[in-house]
């Protein structure tokens, strides 16, 4: 036993590694090729070539929304609320202690200076997606018919399971008429 | 497929042939033919046959249904259309397919409600009963997935907000949901993919399912006194006794479900699923299908999105863990008097729960619902530890043959030569 | 056991204050009528599905589609069950558009049988422009896509055979047909282009009176007497009976089958039943899990 053993004893230290260095590039040869394999597969469920080129900014004309009115517009496939504030709204908004809210955020960050009577916002609730219903629940804002969230005027959450107030897409003022949705910096 | 050796003699010179080569009638005859099963299985036992044939009547429906369905976001909903109008008796495979669903779950409740019950989850047969909570995850996801597919209104909002479920998951949570949109909203390519998987994901079903055979074919079945085998007297063979006995339960179970197809196909689904999809209004009322409900109010007690998903993720993955959290020596709640109560507790509440998800959330409604979520957990979490500690349980009877017939009394025949049932384990 | 009844006991609680506290303002729910196709034997009716049709054709057409039902769809039998020769006239009575010709150009052409019945509008923009903002919704699967709730714990028996019920769509189109008020509720303003129903949700609907008292002319009987009142009531029936066969068209098929299909598997269950008793017989029969020793000690 011992004299056969011996030899490999011997040979062991530098065998071993010797090996366990090639065990250890192959495997990760094999991971980084499963990987790299993996990847088109992972990557072709992504949003395709079209489905991004067909998010191009849109206009939305505001001249026909009258005040207190909510008009649905989609950019991207995603709803958005385009709202024209009466002054009650305003002036309510911009009383609510910011203290108080569960994602605080001030009227001001809410609208773009200069055109604070329109409110634009993503028109799907912030819980589960679902489109809060306008001019319902205690916030003259928005409210969930899903799971009870309730949004006011300005779309900031003021109950419910929502986690975050309506986000802001991105748009920018054309003149005092017009909205570029999709353009510009979000607010 | 079985761990114990099989008692098939081929008897023609092909049938040897083929044996040596392939043993696949020796295996179907250990684990279907002569496999020895407790003698005192009541009814709940039929619901494992009975779910193998709603697995075999969705997929062949499915199959069938997808010969006319186009899945796109403009043509799916017209497609079920024309397969209810035009398509000949495409109004009964629809309804087949869409009641099917439904079925499939009312059984699949009953054989898990029967495993809770009877304790069949615990030693040895914890990887059975896993795999079987598998399943029951892989039909949620067919289930969920299969629905969206007439892109209706309920469809699409659905698709929506389970899609937004995922998403609060953290850290990875956005980019799952953006692969499984393909877009930025539900849309086009989702009815597509979705369409993908509800078909991939039967298969897997039935792959689960052939495990999780397997597993019960090497731990053999729980009874209701929930004792083991002990001689070949407390067991029968599998053909032709509960052969027949399933059979003629999934009859049975076929007729109850051909009542629905025919006689109230649309009673189980929503009228708003009636409603092309549409992605400005949400429906007033939504809600899932009857078999999500308990697990929709569970999300809806909580008043915070991720804490919510947890919960509701928690409450499928938490009966993966009741092999570990029963401390009970005794498997059966047939014996065990105190359990037994609480047992029929749980059950209430799932029921409740189920009645709260169809509620709107509001109100008394989402106390109660925190109530039966509260219990819900505390019977895996505190019930089944501590009543297995403290409970003294009834005395066993000696046998399963001593509890069919009575202590001392005997029958006439045995089911099984003595042999054959000493080969399957009996441990634990 | 005090922990267990403690706990049902506050569920119970719980479930019935807040039962209570949410007593929801459903306002009037829609009566419940007779139709001849509910219930396990119920058909159509072809003469009314007839006159269901010529309310449709005269009235609802004008502004609401039906585009999932084909002229073709009239003869099927189970429906109104009109001739072939019929519904060729019916159909010829529509200018449909058609093409590309050869020269690539749309062209008009009298209606056939396998066309659809003509929508009033060339797409829901126009449709939504035309009224006020709101495209009248398709009337194909209308019977089917509208409900109400009942409340309480009735979806428990209401999908039993005799003595439940599952006509809440046809309901709630009949009443809604027959619940406008001029004279709305006093603490009621109804918006303009508005107008004030009692049975629809939030009450203020935007599609106006659609059908009254002596509205549609129909055929008489040979001896020159109407066959039925001419009255809002009996079109909102007609008209109802009509869109539930739009709904569904192979109801009578599928009540006819399925009859049949739960007989055959009652009597084979029962053939099963008794080969089962047989073959268990061998090893002294079963006990279905009944745990004698249990009933024993207690």
């Amino acid at each position: 036993m011992a004299t056969t053993a011996a030899p490999s004893d011997a040979a062991h230290p530098h065998g071993t590694t010797r090996r366990d260095f090639l065990f250890l590039a192959t495997g990760a040869g094999a991971v980084v090729g499963a990987a790299a394999l993996a990847w088109p597969f992972v990557a072709s469920m992504a949003p395709d070539a079209e489905t991004i080129a067909a998010g191009a900014p849109i206009d939305v004309d505001l001249s026909p929304i009258t005040e207190g009115q909510i008009v649905n517009v989609f950019w991207r496939g995603k709803l958005i609320f385009v709202r024209h504030l009466t002054a009650k709204e305003m002036t309510d908004m911009k009383a609510v202690p910011v203290g108080e809210l569960s994602d605080p955020a001030t009227f001001a960050a809410r609208v773009k200076g200069g055109h604070d009577q329109w409110l634009v916002v993503y028109g799907n609730c912030t819980h589960l997606g679902c489109v809060p219903i306008g001019h319902q629940g205690n916030f003259e804002g928005w409210a969930c018919p899903c799971h009870g969230s309730q949004f006011d005027a300005v779309g900031r959450v003021r109950r419910g399971p929502a986690p975050i107030n309506l986000p802001i897409p991105p748009y920018a003022f054309q003149g005092d008429t017009k909205v570029r949705i999709g353009e510009g910096a979000a607010a | 497929m079985s761990a114990h050796a099989t008692t098939y003699v081929p008897k023609s010179r092909l049938a040897k042939w083929f044996e040596s080569r392939l043993p696949i009638v020796g295996l179907v005859h250990s684990s279907f033919i002569a496999f020895p099963v407790p003698r005192n299985l009541n009814y709940f036992w039929t619901f494992g046959a009975i779910l193998v044939a709603m697995l075999a009547s969705q997929i062949v429906t499915g199959v069938w249904l997808a010969m006319h369905y186009q899945p796109s976001g403009t043509e799916a909903f017209n497609s079920v259309e024309h397969i209810m109008r035009d398509v000949n008796y495409g109004w009964l495979l629809r309804y087949m397919h869409a009641n099917g669903a439904s079925m499939f779950f009312i059984a699949v409740y009953a054989h898990m409600f029967r495993n809770l019950y009877y304790g069949s989850y615990k030693a040895p047969r914890e990887v059975l009963y896993i795999l079987g909570v598998i399943i029951y995850l892989l039909m949620m996801a067919t289930a969920f997935l299969g629905y969206t597919l007439p892109w209706g209104q309920m469809s699409f909002w659905g698709a929506t907000v389970i899609t937004n479920i995922l998403a609060a998951i953290p850290i990875v949570g956005d980019t799952i949901q953006s692969l499984l949109w393909g877009g930025y909203s539900v849309g086009n390519p989702t009815i597509n993919r979705f369409f993908s998987l509800h078909y991939l994901l039967p298969f897997m079903i039935a792959g689960v399912v052939v495990l999780h055979v397997w597993a019960l074919h090497v731990t053999g079945q729980n009874n209701p006194t929930g004792i083991p085998i002990k001689s070949g007297k407390d067991a029968v063979p599998f053909t032709p006794y509960a052969t027949i006995k399933d059979v003629f339960a999934t009859v049975v179970f076929f007729a109850f479900f051909a009542y629905w197809i025919f006689l109230q196909p649309n009673y189980l689904g929503h009228a708003d699923n009636y409603i092309p999809a549409n992605p400005g209004v949400t429906p007033a009322h939504i809600v899932p299908e009857w078999y999500f409900l308990p697990f929709y109010a569970i999300l809806r007690a909580v008043p915070d999105k991720l804490g919510g998903v947890i919960l509701m993720f928690g409450a499928v993955i938490i009966l993966a863990l009741a092999p570990w959290l029963d401390t009970s020596r005794v498997r059966s709640a047939n014996y065990r008097p105190i359990y037994r109560q609480f047992f029929w507790v749980f059950i209430f509440c799932c029921f409740l729960l189920g009645w709260l998800g169809s509620k709107p959330p509001e109100g008394g409604y989402v106390l109660a619902a925190r109530i039966a979520t509260f219990y819900y957990f505390a019977h895996f979490l505190i019930v089944m530890p501590l009543v297995g500690l403290f409970e003294t349980p009834k005395p066993l009877p000696g046998s399963i043959l001593e509890s069919v017939t009575g202590p001392g009394k005997q029958v006439g025949s045995s089911g099984m030569p003595a042999g054959a049932a000493a080969a399957p384990p009996t441990k634990g | 056991m005090i922990r267990t009844r403690a706990l049902v006991a506050a569920a119970l609680a719980a479930m019935l204050s807040g039962t209570a506290a949410l007593a929801e303002d459903h306002g009037a729910l829609p009566p419940r009528e007779k139709w001849t196709f509910s219930g396990l034997f119920g058909t159509f009716d072809q003469a009314q599905l007839q006159r269901g049709y010529q309310v449709y054709r005269e009235v609802c057409s004008n502004c609401h589609s039906m585009n999932y039902v084909r002229f073709r769809n009239l003869a099927e039998e189970g429906g109104p069950d009109f001739s072939e020769s019929q519904v060729k006239a019916l159909a010829a009575e529509y200018k449909v558009k058609d093409g590309p010709n050869d020269a690539g150009d749309m062209f008009e052409r009298p209606g056939r049988a396998a066309d659809k019945l003509p929508a009033p509008f060339p797409n829901d923009q126009a449709a939504a422009a035309a009224n006020g903002g709101k495209a009248p919704p398709d009337l194909s699967l209308m019977a089917k896509a509208r409900t109400f709730a009942r409340g309480g714990l009735w979806f428990l028996i209401d999908w039993l055979p005799f003595i439940g019920y599952t006509e809440q769509g046809p309901d709630y189109i009949h009443a809604l047909l027959n619940g406008y008020e001029e004279n709305p509720p006093k603490d009621v303003t109804v918006p303009e282009g508005g107008h004030y129903n009692a049975y629809y949700p939030g009450h203020i609907i935007a599609m106006p009176k659609p059908l009254s008292d002596g509205q549609v002319t129909y055929p008489k009987a040979a001896d020159g007497n109407p066959v039925v009142p001419e009255t809002l009531d009996q079109y909102s029936r007609d008209i109802t009976a009509f869109l539930m066969w739009t709904a569904e068209p192979h109801l009578l098929a599928r009540k006819q089958l399925g009859l049949r299909a739960i007989l055959f598997l009652l009597a084979l269950a029962g053939l099963l039943y008794y080969v089962k008793k047989k073959v268990w017989s061998d090893v002294g029969g079963e006990t279905h899990g009944l745990q004698p020793e249990l009933h024993k000690t207690g």
